[in-house]
């Protein structure tokens, strides 16, 4: 690994540092959550809010499922070469009552996971980019 | 029934990959469905074609480009776009036309020509595109199904041998339809060897897009009895209703799920609220079902139709593919086209191609695919942006 600074692959998802968390909105008038964030309108048909505070989402939850990728997608996922397959989760968010996709950190296979286990957020590399390494929010197995 | 209409001939090219133009096929289904209908061209006054978005501006205007392939004769026509229930949103149009009486005869067509690899989203940096996002954090179709499925396999002990059945059942059925592109019988070794795609799915447990043409000739109950075909199948519901907030089911191209937490709100399944209004417009219920054809996108996704239909319990689907119960010859077959499986996805050909099989499943005319005796199919399908359909037939 290079001495690159880090970088949020996508600016403004989550939080940096060691105890990251996902930043979505909350509705001001009926407390749903959206991530991505969602600031024009409320998808709550009971509701007709246009006003939302930005608020981080809880960075445990229990996984709904899982999976990996065992074939290089097509752009605009960079891979690194040769290509090394990685595991997916689907990790539902207790206090949001919604779930999340993500990759799993590296080293964990889907025979490690189980659907109910609990997991938690953390920053890994995406890719590295020619200015920085871009990381992004993946879930890791709580220890 | 007064909210019925007839199907008086159905059609289709068969499914496969030659990147020809679009509208061939097209045409070549709906001359067939003329054919078996017995209705000259002049006398169908609506055309409804289910657009095709890889095609140009003549998939965005499907209906006119078909009309006019066939001969400009003056009818009024339609173009639905609604991902993978296309067809039926058409289907649905023509049906309005019809019951309001605008017109009696319509022509309901939906073609595609598919492109050879990865199905990518446009590039730059586009985190507003959800669908991009997806994709550069390396969340690509597969995973979406593959999810499904590990989950059957966590709550329910589903297998992956399980899966497996589901596609050497249906390459069992598609062997025997001439309009399938897949016509080789599998076995399990098959499937258990092909290469692993997104842990628990395997090659042959996914579809691939194809080209293909489907089309129905529809009419008035009254029409069809005049010309002598009071006894064809009707069309007794068609659902395509958007989901209900919260979608708690994560669905492509979505990196999260709606959040279910404002009060009196709940988490709700798509998939199984698109039968609902299917089963309410038709005044039956599943035991009624003698065949359905469900959009296996996956083998495991079938399952979950199974159940989404409550042709059976929640979680028992796979008992009843090991008992033989969906197979021809079972108690409720499922896919005797072969589904897609055999077919892929030609998005919007693929809703009709599911009426025009079990039109001929409920005439008696499907050969060695024949469910004995099928007097009631239902189909199920869902697509991209809450798009997804429901339609029953009967006899």
């Amino acid at each position: 690994m290079s001495d690159k600074p880090l970088a949020a692959a996508i600016d403004g998802w989550h939080t940096l540092g060691e105890q990251p968390h996902l930043i979505g909105t909350r509705c001001c008038g009926c407390g749903t959550y959206f991530f991505p964030k969602q600031t024009h309108y409320c998808k709550n048909p009971d509701c007709d809010s246009n006003e939302f505070e930005e608020v981080e989402l809880s960075r445990t939850g229990t996984v709904w499922s899982y999976t990996n990728a065992c074939y290089k997608p097509p752009a605009p996922f960079v891979a690194a070469e040769p290509f090394e397959p990685y595991t997916i989760a689907a990790v539902q968010l207790e206090k949001e009552q919604m779930t999340v996709l993500g990759q799993v950190v590296a080293g964990v296979s889907t025979a490690d996971l189980k659907v109910g286990m609990p997991m938690e957020l953390v920053l890994e590399t995406l890719h590295e980019a020619e200015d920085d390494i871009k990381v992004t929010w993946k879930w890791k197995p709580v220890a | 029934m007064s909210n019925e209409i007839a199907i008086l001939g159905a059609g289709m090219h068969p499914w496969g990959k030659w990147g020809r133009n679009f509208v061939e096929y097209g045409v070549a289904a709906a001359r067939e469905a003329l054919a078996d209908a017995g209705v000259p061209w002049r006398d169908v006054r609506f055309v409804s074609g289910g657009a095709t978005v890889r095609c140009g501006y003549p998939g965005y205007v499907a209906g006119a480009t078909f009309a006019q392939a066939l001969g400009w004769q003056g009818a009024e026509v339609n173009t639905s776009y609604a991902a993978c229930a296309s067809g039926s949103q058409a289907l649905a149009a023509a049906r309005n036309k019809i019951l309001a009486g605008e017109c009696e005869v319509a022509l309901v067509i939906g073609a595609d020509t598919t492109p050879k690899g990865f199905l990518a989203p446009a590039g730059g940096y586009r985190p507003e595109d959800p669908d991009w996002v997806r994709f550069y954090l390396g969340i690509t179709n597969p995973t979406y199904f593959a999810l499904y499925a590990r989950r059957r396999m966590d709550l329910y002990g589903d297998t992956q041998a399980d899966f497996a059945k589901v596609k050497v059942k249906n390459a069992a059925a598609g062997s025997k339809n001439p309009r399938a592109r897949y016509t080789k019988c599998f076995t399990e070794e098959d499937v258990a060897a092909s290469a692993m795609v997104a842990d628990p799915l395997r090659l042959m447990d996914i579809c691939a897009t194809s080209d293909g043409g489907a089309a129905l000739i529809v009419s008035s109950v009254d029409y069809a009895k005049r010309i002598g075909k009071g006894d064809a199948p009707r069309i007794a519901a068609i659902s395509t209703v958007t989901p209900s907030f919260a979608s708690g089911v994560v669905e492509m191209p979505d990196i999260a799920t709606d959040s279910a937490a404002a009060e009196g709100i709940e988490a709700q399944s798509f998939r199984a609220a698109l039968p609902i209004k299917a089963y309410e417009e038709a005044g039956i219920g599943p035991e009624d079902v003698d065949v359905a054809e469900v959009y296996d996108l996956s083998t495991a996704l079938e399952l979950d139709w199974i159940e989404d239909l409550r042709l059976c319990e929640r979680g028992d689907a796979a008992k009843l593919l090991r008992g033989g119960d969906t197979r021809i010859g079972g108690r409720i077959p499922v896919n005797p086209s072969g589904g897609l499986a055999c077919f892929g996805e030609a998005v919007p050909a693929q809703a009709l191609a599911q009426v025009c099989e079990l039109t001929w499943q409920l005439r008696g005319q499907s050969g060695e695919r024949q469910v004995e005796g099928a007097r009631v199919g239902i189909t199920a399908n869902q697509g991209l942006f809450g798009h997804g359909s429901s339609v029953i037939i009967k006899r």
